[in-house]
C-alpha cells in the first residue's frame, strides 16, 4: 500500500521537473508513444534483429529525462513474470530448430526472446509517457483528441483520491492489525465489515467532496491548467521519432548495418 | 489477467480499443441521459475505493493464502452498469500508466475483458436476475458469487482468444484454456465471496445506497440487443479495416472472423471450439503464415523479405549480418545513452 502510493508520487514528481522533455506538448508525447507501441508489437514472432533499433527511443529519452534507472527497472521487473510465464511455454510447444552460427536452437526460444524484448520496450515506453507528462497534462491531451469529458474527469478524480483513500485504508489496517497481532490479512468474518466500512466512508467522503466542489464553482470541467499550443519543437520531436520508427519498421536496420560491415570485411 | 502489450498484435489491440471506446461512449451517453452530474465525484471516489480495496489482503479460510478483488461487479452493483464500466476503465488506465499493469495498446482488451463481461453481461443478466424479487442477504450473495464467477470465466476466455489471435504465443488453444479457466474459477469464487460480503454489509448498514442504485436503472433500460448488435458491427468493421492495413500479417482477419463467430455462438462452447480449430486449419494453408507450415515457409525465401511475420530465410550469411548488426545497434544505443547522461551530469556540475 505504502509502496504503491510512493510509486505514484515518484512519477508525479518526475513529471513536474522543469526539464525540456517534460515541457513537450502532452499530445505529442501521447502520439509518439502510440506510434512506438504499434510499431513495436507489429513485428513478427521471429523478428529479433529488426526489433533492436527501437531500443534507441527508451535509452535516449531515459537519459535525456534523467529518470532514476533503478526505480524504472524495478517497475519493468514487476510486469515481466506474467509475460515470461506465457512466453516460456513457447520453447515447450515449438520444437522446430534453427541454426545460428553453428548453434542449433529451438525456434521457441527465439519467440520467447522476441516477446521478452517487446515486453521491456513497451513497458519502458509507457513509463516514459507518464513520467515525463503527468496525469493532469495527459488528461488534457486526452480531451484534445476527443475522449469524453466525463471519462477524463472521472479518471483524474479517481487518481486524485487514490492517495486519500490509501491513507484511510492504511489507518484501518493498522487498527485491525493492532487488534489481531500476528494475523496475515483480514479474516473471513471481517471481510464484509472491513471493506464495507471503508466503502461507506468513501461514499460519505464523495458527498463532502461534491459539496465542496460545488461551493468552489465546479461546473463539470476539471481544469488542467494552461497548456501552450503545439510549437515547432513539438512537431520536430513527433516527426523525427515517427520517421525513425517507420524506417525501423520497414527496413531491418541492424541487418543492413551488419551486411555493410561484413561486405567491408570481405 | 491484465494483458501486456508484448503478447498482442496491433490488429487485435486496435480492434479491442475501438470496441471498448464504443462501449465507453455509449456509457457516457447513458450517464448523461439518466443521471445527474452528482454521480461523477462519486464515481471518482469509488474508483479510488476499488483501488484501495484491491490492496486489502483477504485471508482465505483453510488455505493459508490470501486473495483480493478486481472490483468490476462491485462497481456495477453500487453505481450501475454504465458508471461502473467507466469507473473500471479509468482504474485500468491508471494501473496501466502507473504500475505498468496491462499495456496501453492492450488497454482495450483489458477494459473489455474486465469491464464488459461484468458490467454489461453478468450484472444485468445474472445479478439482476437473482435480486429481481427484492434484495435479501441470500439473493445478494448468490447473485454476486455466480455473476462474478461467470464474468471472470468469460473474461479469462477472452484473454485466451485475444492472445491466440495475436499469434505471439505457441500455446495450443486447449492447453491455454485448461491453464486459464480453472485458475479463474478459483479466483472468481473468492472474489464473489468477498463482493457478496461487502455488498451485504452495505445493504444492512445503509440500504438506501443499494436501493437507489437499483431504482436508477432498471433492467429494461439496458437494451442488450442494441449493445450486442453494435458490438458485432463494430468488430467486423474495425477488424476488417485493420486487417486490410495489416494484410501481410493475417492475425487481424483471422481474429475478426473468429471473434464474430465467437460472439454469436457464445452459448455453445463446442461451436466456438469448432470454429476455432477450423480456422486454425485454414490458416495453416496460408502460405506466408507460419502457424503450422514451417516447411513451406522456408521455401518462400524470395518473398520472405517483404512479408513481415514470416520466418526469415535461414541463410547463414543473413544470420551473421543480423547478429553483428544487432549487437552494433545495441552498443550504439548504449553509448548514446551513456554520453547523454555524462553530458547531463557535467552540465549540472557546472551549474553548481
Amino acid at each position: 500500500m505504502k509502496e504503491s502510493i510512493h510509486q505514484i508520487r515518484l512519477l508525479d514528481d518526475l513529471a513536474r521537473r522543469p526539464i525540456p522533455i517534460n515541457r513537450l506538448h502532452p499530445l505529442v508525447k501521447l502520439l509518439t508513444t502510440v506510434i512506438y507501441l504499434t510499431v513495436a508489437v507489429s513485428f513478427g514472432r521471429y523478428e529479433i534483429s529488426a526489433l533492436l533499433p527501437l531500443v534507441f527511443y527508451p535509452v535516449i529519452i531515459f537519459s535525456l529525462a534523467e529518470l532514476p534507472m533503478a526505480d524504472m527497472l524495478k517497475r519493468i521487473g514487476w510486469v515481466m513474470p506474467f509475460v515470461l510465464g506465457i512466453g516460456i511455454l513457447n520453447p515447450v510447444f515449438d520444437h522446430q530448430t534453427v541454426s545460428l552460427l553453428g548453434l542449433t536452437i529451438s525456434r521457441g526460444w527465439l519467440t520467447f526472446l522476441s516477446i521478452s524484448i517487446k515486453c521491456i520496450l513497451t513497458v519502458a515506453a509507457g513509463i516514459i509517457l507518464i513520467a515525463t507528462t503527468g496525469i493532469d497534462r495527459l488528461g488534457a491531451a486526452m480531451r484534445m483528441i476527443g475522449f469524453p469529458r466525463i471519462f477524463v474527469l472521472q479518471l483524474l478524480l479517481t487518481y486524485r483520491y487514490i492517495s486519500v483513500l490509501g491513507d484511510e485504508l492504511a489507518r484501518m489496517i493498522r487498527a485491525y492489525s493492532l487488534r489481531a497481532p500476528g494475523q496475515k490479512g483480514i479474516k473471513r468474518d471481517a471481510w464484509g465489515s472491513f471493506a464495507g466500512s471503508l466503502l461507506l466512508r468513501s461514499f460519505d467522503r464523495a458527498q463532502r467532496v461534491y459539496a465542496a466542489m460545488c461551493l468552489r464553482g465546479f461546473a463539470g470541467e476539471y481544469n488542467t491548467g494552461n497548456i501552450a499550443k503545439i510549437n515547432s519543437r513539438d512537431l520536430r520531436f513527433l516527426a523525427g521519432w515517427g520517421a525513425f520508427f517507420v524506417i525501423a519498421r520497414i527496413y531491418n536496420v541492424p541487418l543492413l548495418l551488419g551486411s555493410l560491415l561484413t561486405g567491408v570485411i570481405k | 489477467m491484465h494483458m501486456a502489450d508484448a503478447l498482442i498484435s496491433p490488429a487485435v489491440g486496435g480492434t479491442m480499443l475501438a470496441v471498448s471506446a464504443g462501449l465507453a461512449v455509449y456509457s457516457v451517453k447513458k450517464i448523461k441521459d439518466d443521471m445527474d452530474e452528482k454521480k461523477i465525484p462519486l464515481m471518482g471516489v469509488m474508483g479510488a475505493f476499488v483501488f484501495a480495496a484491491q490492496m486489502i489482503n483477504f485471508t482465505i479460510p483453510a488455505t493459508g493464502s490470501s486473495g483480493h478483488i478486481g472490483g468490476g461487479m462491485l462497481l456495477s452493483i453500487l453505481l450501475g452498469p454504465y458508471a461502473g464500466f467507466l469507473t473500471m476503465a479509468s482504474i485500468l488506465l491508471i494501473q496501466a500508466l502507473f504500475f505498468a499493469d496491462g499495456g496501453l495498446l492492450a488497454y482495450g482488451c483489458n477494459v473489455f475483458n474486465m469491464g464488459f463481461w461484468t458490467c454489461f453481461m453478468a450484472y444485468p443478466l445474472i445479478y439482476k436476475w437473482f435480486t429481481r424479487k427484492g434484495l435479501s442477504a441470500k439473493s445478494i450473495s448468490w447473485g454476486s458469487i455466480i455473476a462474478v464467477v461467470i464474468a471472470l470465466q468469460l473474461g479469462a476466455f477472452s484473454v485466451v482468444l485475444e492472445t491466440l489471435a495475436s499469434g505471439k504465443t505457441e500455446l495450443p488453444f486447449s492447453t491455454f484454456v485448461l491453464l486459464m479457466q480453472p485458475i479463474h474459477l478459483a479466483i472468481g469464487f473468492v472474489e464473489g465471496l468477498i463482493t457478496a460480503a461487502i455488498v451485504t454489509y452495505v445493504w444492512k448498514a445503509r440500504p438506501e445506497i443499494l436501493e437507489k442504485a437499483v431504482l436508477g436503472q432498471a433492467l429494461g433500460n439496458i437494451s442488450m440487443k442494441k449493445v450486442l448488435t453494435g458490438l458485432v458491427i463494430g468488430v467486423v468493421v474495425v477488424g476488417g479495416a485493420l486487417s486490410w492495413f495489416a494484410s501481410a500479417n493475417p492475425d487481424g482477419l483471422e481474429w475478426s472472423m473468429e471473434r464474430t463467430a465467437g460472439t454469436t455462438e457464445l452459448e455453445a462452447p463446442d461451436g466456438v471450439h469448432q470454429t476455432f480449430s477450423d480456422l486454425q486449419e485454414k490458416t495453416a494453408f496460408l502460405p506466408d503464415y507460419t502457424f503450422k507450415a514451417p516447411a513451406e515457409a522456408v521455401e518462400q525465401e524470395g518473398a520472405a523479405e517483404e512479408a513481415e511475420g514470416t520466418w526469415p530465410a535461414v541463410d547463414p550469411g543473413t544470420s551473421v549480418s543480423g547478429l553483428l548488426g544487432g549487437t552494433m545497434t545495441l552498443v550504439l544505443a548504449g553509448c548514446i545513452g551513456f554520453v547523454i547522461s555524462l553530458s547531463k551530469k557535467k552540465g549540472s556540475n557546472a551549474a553548481v
